[in-house]
């Protein structure tokens, strides 16, 4: 887990509050915590967006920052992943980390790196 | 592997029946006293096979999005006009479209913890909670789309356009789908169908209706704010 949903998990302590009935998770007070992160979240991500003159250079990097935050703590959390077996977050991880790596090949052979086009396909396609 | 030894069967030779093949006696081992289980992960196969398939569905994705990427500043073919989806983008808009996808995850996540407690009714009442704010995100995808057709933006205007209505569609019909299989859930939770000790059907549900919303994160970062 990376630290920014460690912090999360500090702030939640789920085996504390996780009911005795229900083997994983968390309470339903500590969903409606994780939720209203998420939404303190977004809403930083829409005032990045709109206040992009005052981030500068940095808007990008937060932009993708704060998603991959979201990312980890609606696996973590409401998925469960952080309390379940390890055998489906392999699973899950491997898909996506084969998707990413895949993909950003495909960017690579293309020049999306370089080109501000984004490709550099047959110029019959006018890139 | 248990240690519960079975009825004293031997591995003595044993006399063949007219006609049949002769029979090969191997020597009694210490291990024939012991029943023999397949080995076993003891983890469900259900939710294993939902994890598989949202972890391949990422690749359908990436495919989606990395596909956007590369072609989203692309130029009509015809050379007529410069529309893209990004220019026509409603911010605010897509924000609280996303806020109510986002708090959708809540909703799903309680009916979760609802039916592990075996409270069926609330658990009722939030799965169709996070239905209607599944329909709510459609009904303003359905909107946004129609906006930008009216702006000139059709599926065939420009290969960007394509790429963009492809995405964003692929995932409405995902959330789609998704609110097809909560509203059937909640019926057959109505009809007593599936009760607390199925609490885990439920579960897997939820966890495609996460990745839907997992999706939407990407996406609108990448796609809509990200410049």
């Amino acid at each position: 887990m990376s630290t920014a949903t460690e912090a999360a998990s500090e702030e939640i302590h789920p085996s504390d509050e996780a009911h005795d009935d229900h083997d994983h998770g968390l309470s339903d007070f500590g969903y409606i915590k994780v939720a209203l992160l998420l939404a303190v979240l977004t809403a930083a991500e829409v005032l990045i967006y709109f206040f992009d003159d005052r981030v500068g250079p940095l808007e990008v990097p937060l932009l993708l920052i704060l998603m991959v935050v979201k990312f980890e703590i609606v696996v973590a959390y409401f998925m469960h992943l952080r309390f379940d077996n390890k055998l489906f977050t392999w699973m899950f991880v491997g898909g996506l980390v084969l998707a990413i790596a895949v993909y950003a090949a495909m960017g690579t052979s293309m020049l999306f790196w370089t080109d501000p086009a984004g490709c550099d396909l047959s110029p019959n396609l006018d890139c | 592997m248990t240690d519960t030894p079975t009825t004293g069967s031997t591995a003595a030779a044993v006399e063949p029946a007219e006609g049949d093949e002769p029979q090969i006696a191997y020597p009694r081992t210490e291990w024939d006293d012991y029943e023999i289980i397949p080995p076993t992960t003891s983890l469900s196969n259900e939710k294993l096979t939902m994890w598989t398939f949202l972890g391949s569905d990422c690749l359908l994705f990436g495919a989606l999005i990395s596909t956007y990427l590369l072609l989203r500043n692309r130029q009509p073919l015809s050379g007529e006009g410069s529309l893209k989806a990004a220019d026509l983008f409603d911010i605010p808009f897509t924000s609280v479209s996303s806020f109510v996808l986002l708090m959708s995850s809540l909703t799903m996540v309680l009916a979760v913890s609802a039916i592990a407690r075996g409270e069926m009714e609330r658990c009722k009442l939030w799965l169709l909670t996070t239905a209607a704010q599944g329909a709510v995100f459609i009904a303003g995808q359905v909107y946004e789309f129609t906006s930008f057709y009216r702006e000139g933006l059709g599926f065939t205007v420009s290969i960007s356009s394509s790429a963009f209505y492809t995405l964003t569609g692929f995932h409405g019909v995902h959330v789609s789908l998704g609110i097809i299989m909560l509203v059937t859930l909640w019926a057959m939770i109505n009809r007593g169908i599936i009760g607390p000790e199925r609490a885990e059907t439920v579960e897997i549900i939820g966890l495609y209706w996460h990745f839907v919303d997992i999706v939407w994160i990407v996406i609108f970062a990448v796609v809509y704010l990200i410049p």
